[in-house]
């Protein structure tokens, strides 16, 4: 549904995206991960028409976005980085234009708004100004808006960005049910957010896709994807060599006075580490999850793209 | 069409939820009529005409224009709701269109309630009905032709200060070409007063339709319509 073919962009001097193709099939729900200014937005910006390429092509379906730029619009719903509100509006007031800009007669807009305000969970602020919402409520009139004309194509930019755990299980939970029946592009820089709804991964780094594959091919890429830090009460060395020592753990380091334990995404060390410390008579004072090394497989698959040239 | 009726009457609808487009029209109103009433009263109610009101209301419009227009693009850029809209299967010049009619909107609803100029006027008096009429045509023209330039300047701009000053001098500037031209010699002369949006207007005010004069109204308001379109475009390209 989705096909991207030599895209570039440049401002000026600065390539924003450079020169990537990639596609999406239809009913695929794909993850475009990427660190801040990676150039995730300038591309989906190209995608929705509301920037023009540099350079490359864009086909929404079988329409290129440079000919037939409105045909193509017709078929994508769009959430931006931040939720495009007219802060003197109702939701239902936004939500009516929306769908009218779209292409939806009244009685179906109608229809629509009742069923988008229920999935989205609105359903008791419909007559609210969106200028009073609250920022995880406002991001939920984003979606609301996105797929208020049933598009078949959704691009959504960071869906789950600024709004709390609670609001993002249920965001991805909506964004799995979406996907079932349309093609879905979702732009993060939150691994675990990837791994829970994509079935494929986009990386992108300055401009350049890093690496593109299913997420359980990825997991070679991904073995730095989860990490621990333990407190240990015990002989530093000895106790990161015992560590090592563990099938599940691909590495660790010590950095004083804490051990960080990487693994891959899909295993759980945490009772094998455990025996260990038994084992040795060692104190395990703390074992937490020490956050997502995204930063790291960047900087590994720069790398490794650094490497090959 | 479709397209311009769903977003100029959400444009007609922001104005009627703002405070802005009352506050103008409250000092329109204000000060045009106290132009009406003292030219009244300094020609002792000898002359039953709007002159009073039609000398000042002209220039009153292009400030009207610019205060009036300055959110329109401007505001969508600032808010983020550009993206919405450039991304929704609407065309450029529908947009634009829009928003200009939405303005116009706003602008006959307050050149409607100084309709009570003339209705006094019949009341009391025995105007010139003819004059009268050519009269608001004229400020039609004039109103649509700097509602023109005020959307063209909101669209260059996500500060709505800074549209709001652009769109000012721009009509200033068309306003005192009819002065300057008074003191430049011959030809360059008349150029630059077929160029001012104030030397047309006269004509209207005897009761004269000149076409020349509607030519250079709506010339003007199309030439500022295609800018803002063009701006549009450009912004696409980053």
């Amino acid at each position: 549904m989705i096909r991207v073919k030599n895209l570039t962009k440049s401002y000026r001097e600065r390539l924003a995206v450079d020169d990537i193709s990639f596609a999406v099939g239809k009913g695929e729900i794909v993850g475009f991960l990427g660190p801040n200014g990676a150039g995730k937005t300038t591309t989906m910006r190209m995608l929705t028409g509301y920037l023009m390429p540099s350079c490359g092509e864009v086909w929404i379906g079988e329409y290129n976005m440079a000919a037939e730029s409105l045909a193509g619009r017709r078929l994508v719903g769009y959430l931006p980085e931040t939720a495009p509100l007219y802060t003197d509006m109702t939701i239902r007031g936004y939500l009516t234009y929306a769908a009218r800009l779209r292409g939806l007669d009244r009685k179906r807009t109608k229809a629509r708004i009742d069923e988008v305000v229920v999935t989205c969970g609105l359903a008791d602020y419909v007559d609210v100004i969106l200028g009073k919402l609250s920022r995880g409520y406002r991001q939920r009139v984003g979606l609301a808006q996105a797929i208020v004309h049933e598009p078949e194509v959704l691009i959504l930019d960071e869906p789950t960005a600024g709004i709390d755990p609670i609001q993002v299980a249920q965001t991805k939970a909506l964004i799995t049910e979406l996907g079932k029946d349309r093609t879905i592009l979702l732009s993060t820089h939150i691994l675990p957010d990837v791994s829970a709804i994509c079935e494929r991964v986009i990386i992108i780094n300055k401009g350049r896709i890093l690496a593109e594959d299913r997420i359980d091919n990825l997991s070679d890429t991904m073995k730095a994807g989860k990490r621990l830090r333990l407190t240990v009460d015990g002989p530093a060395e000895a106790v990161s060599e015992a560590l090592s020592q563990i099938d599940l753990v691909l590495s660790v380091t010590f950095e004083k006075p804490h051990h960080y334990i990487d693994y891959s995404f899909d295993q759980e060390p945490q009772a094998a580490i455990t025996r260990v410390m038994v084992e040795h008579g060692w104190t395990l004072l703390a074992m937490e999850p020490a956050g997502v090394g995204l930063e790291d497989i960047f900087l590994k698959l720069a790398d490794d793209a650094g490497s090959i040239h | 069409m479709r397209n311009i009726g769903i977003i100029a009457a959400k444009e007609f609808r922001s104005y009627l939820n703002a405070p802005m487009a009352y506050v103008v029209t409250a000092i329109f109103l204000a000060l045009s009529g106290t132009f009406f009433a003292t030219y009244l009263a300094a020609t002792n109610y000898s002359d039953t005409s709007l002159t009073g009101f039609l000398n000042a209301a002209g220039f009153l419009i292009l400030l009207f224009a610019a205060v009036l227009t300055m959110r329109l693009i401007a505001e969508e850029k600032k808010l983020g709701t550009f993206e919405f809209l450039l991304t929704a299967p609407v065309r450029d010049v529908e947009i634009v269109l829009a928003k200009f009619a939405g303005s116009v909107a706003v602008l006959t609803a307050m050149l409607a309630l100084t309709l009570y100029y003339p209705l006094l006027l019949i009341v009391f008096g025995d105007p010139d009905l003819g004059p009268i009429a050519t009269s608001y045509f004229g400020l039609l023209l004039i109103g649509g032709a700097s509602l023109a330039v005020g959307v063209f300047a909101s669209s260059i701009t996500s500060n709505q200060i800074v549209a709001a000053a652009v769109a000012g001098g721009i009509l200033f500037g068309l306003w005192f070409l009819g002065t300057a031209a008074r003191f430049a010699p011959g030809g360059l002369g008349e150029v630059l007063s077929y160029l001012s949006l104030a030397d047309h207007f006269p004509d209207f005010v005897h009761g004269i339709i000149d076409t020349r004069a509607i030519v250079y109204y709506l010339s003007v308001t199309a030439l500022f319509l295609f800018l803002a379109v063009r701006s549009i475009e450009t912004g696409r390209w980053g």
